[in-house]
């Protein structure tokens, strides 16, 4: 029996995600006295596999084929329920991002497996299987008892730090019997953001709304999101002008995210905004009025211009990294 | 082509959201339900826009809930859609929406199923994919754009990190999210066709629930804004470092 655990790589590279996948999992196995199979697929190292020990994984399970350097859910699927089956995994853990969202459901439907989607929690044993989740759009949490034999989780990116320990994984091989069908998806083009860090995984976020004014003043939020190593955000009137990428936008009906830091400049604060970030740990809001709803739900306000604003504070966290 | 759209009722997005009986109920009093915007804006507006442009000759919707659905999948009848049904089952489980939507599709012939990308009350994300494995389909999440040619459809979707663009011969399932279409206003006309078209309720397969939500929190509250002088930024920096810890 075994916690197993789907982990994602950029060429080669294991993603900080799926570290605290693993060390999720590990946590799991700890407390139902079982060991974590992590598994692997595409062009991926026997060192950076070995080296997922440290993070709590016994075993690694690999599978090798070209076809699957692009992600496709079905093949994967097929991954996991055969590694599920040759492990006897009783809990299968994913993450709450564009693959985990895509695989994991395919797998708890195939193994008939109750799934909680966005878990922000360990497992509470002591109640059955309950796990607490984000629900209407990060204005609550519900906690959810998987009553099924397999368990399916997929864990919210940045739920909890990773911390590196000791161990070494051992690499197995894994041998899938794919079928045409699972390859039926033609890749034609992929186009990669280029250099910025995903908003999806980002611990820092700086995001603009209407009160930016236009699309040529955000190089003020760029520059604060570089000096950062941020990801930059905005709010849904802004994505709906064209003003930033659809990608960007935050809220209840758009992306839910919740960073160490959200910087929110030039945004009200309406509601479906918060619904997408009241998740963050930090949120400092620059506003010009006093009277904006946002400073309701920030750590940190600053009332003022944006354009002079976010200059100030982009000076300051070069000095900041200067002396540190 | 057939396309089957899901559409969930969910609380509107103003909705202050507040708990009964010891916290382990979503309290519905004075709450309105909407259709879930991924499935109107996006899912339910690109379906019509295949059938206006020829490329699909029937267009249902399907939910699963209570009576008390009706009122939405109505309001998204008025929208447009040849007609609608409602599997009369419970919708707390994703697994059991799912399986039921799946059991139901299963004999529809459905060449294409279109969801949203999530809802925006339990924000699963999962009921897509589910279904497209119960259906043996293939699925792809997240897409920004959809285009139908024959049985060919190509597809531009979110990715880790960027966007991609595929193409798959149909069956299909498909989670939808801005860019898939422009959210429409229902008219007159729309509201008065939808009152005469088919709402047919199908009784629930017999499928059980894999979980079950045993309880609520809300986040815990604010402590209050600390106020920051708009001259002193290297103040802000100093305590997110020492304060809050997140630089
Ligand atoms: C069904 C539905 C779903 C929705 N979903 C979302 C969603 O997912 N995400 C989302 O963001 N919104 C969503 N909205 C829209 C939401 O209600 C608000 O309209 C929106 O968030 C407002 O965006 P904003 O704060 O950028 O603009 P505004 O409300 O116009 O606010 C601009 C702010 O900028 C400030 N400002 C102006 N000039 C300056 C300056 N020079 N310096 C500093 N500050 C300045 C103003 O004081 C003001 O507070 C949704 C609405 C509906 C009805
Ligand atoms: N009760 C339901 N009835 C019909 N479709 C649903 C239901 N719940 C979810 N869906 C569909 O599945 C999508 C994803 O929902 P979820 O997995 O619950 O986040 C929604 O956008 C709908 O298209």
């Amino acid at each position: 029996m075994s916690v197993l655990v789907l982990v994602e790589h950029t060429q080669g590279i294991f993603k900080k995600k799926s570290l605290e996948a693993i060390q999720y999992a590990a946590n799991i196995a700890k407390s139902t006295g079982t060991t974590v199979t992590a598994v692997a697929t595409g062009n991926v190292g026997d060192d950076a596999m070995q080296a997922l020990g440290a993070y709590g994984a016994q075993k690694v399970l690999h599978t090798t084929d070209g076809r699957l350097d692009n992600f496709n859910s079905r093949a994967y699927t097929k991954v996991m329920i055969t590694a599920a089956q040759k492990e006897s995994a009783k809990v299968i853990v994913g993450l709450h991002d564009t693959v985990g969202k895509a695989v994991t459901p395919r797998v708890a439907a195939r193994l008939k497996a109750g799934l909680v989607a966005g878990a922000v929690s360990y497992p509470d044993l002591g109640k059955g299987f309950v796990v607490k989740k984000n629900v209407f759009s990060g204005k609550a949490f519900a906690f959810v008892n998987v009553t099924s034999d397999i368990k399916v989780i997929t864990l919210m990116p940045n739920t909890y730090p990773v911390v590196k320990g000791e161990g070494t994984a051992t690499v197995e091989k894994l041998d899938v019997a794919f079928e045409d069908k699972d390859f039926s998806v033609q890749v034609k083009d992929v186009a990669k953001a280029s250099g910025s860090v995903p908003l999806s995984e980002a611990e820092l976020v700086v995001s603009g709304g209407r009160g930016m004014k236009g699309p040529e003043n955000w190089y003020v939020l760029e520059d604060l999101a570089k000096e950062l190593g941020a990801a930059t955000a905005c709010s849904r009137p802004v994505g709906d002008s064209h003003w930033r990428p659809h990608g960007e936008h935050v809220g209840q009906t758009g992306g839910t995210i919740r960073p160490n830091l959200y910087i929110a400049v030039g945004i009200s604060g309406a509601i479906q905004h918060l619904a997408g970030v009241n998740g963050s740990k930090t949120i400092v809001v620059i506003n010009k009025d006093p009277e904006a709803p946002f400073f309701k739900a920030a750590d940190y306000g600053v009332l003022g211009d944006a354009m002079e604003v976010v200059p100030r504070l982009t000076e300051a966290v070069k000095k900041f990294k200067a002396n540190h | 082509m057939k396309i089957l759209v899901c559409i969930c009722p969910v609380p509107d997005t103003t909705t202050k959201v507040a708990f009964s009986d010891n916290n382990t109920h979503f309290s519905t009093q004075g709450v309105t339900f909407i259709i879930n915007p991924y499935d109107e804006w996006y899912a339910l507006v690109r379906a019509l826009e295949l059938k206006e442009s020829g490329a699909a000759t029937d267009v249902h919707l399907i939910t699963v809930g209570k009576a008390d659905a009706e009122p939405v999948i109505r309001k998204a009848l008025a929208l447009g859609g040849d007609e609608a049904i409602r599997i009369d089952a419970d919708s707390n489980d994703t697994y059991a929406v799912a399986a039921q939507i799946a059991e139901y599709a299963k004999t529809g012939g459905y060449d294409l199923v279109l969801l949203g990308k999530e809802s925006i009350d339990y924000n699963n994300g999962s009921v897509g994919a589910m279904v497209a494995e119960l259906l043996d389909m293939n699925y792809l999440g997240f897409a920004a754009k959809i285009d139908i040619a024959g049985t060919t459809a190509t597809v531009t979707r979110e990715i880790e990190g960027g966007e991609e663009t595929d193409t798959c011969s149909l069956p299909l399932a498909i989670s939808c999210q801005k860019g898939v279409a422009e959210a429409r206003i229902p008219n007159m006309r729309g509201i008065m066709a939808a009152r005469t078209k088919p709402l047919k309720v199908v009784p629930a397969a017999a499928i059980d629930a894999l979980t079950t939500i045993v309880g609520y929190e809300l986040p815990p509250a604010k402590t209050g804004v600390k106020m920051i002088a708009a001259d002193n930024m290297d103040e802000l920096v100093n305590l997110l470092h020492t304060e809050a810890k997140v630089i």
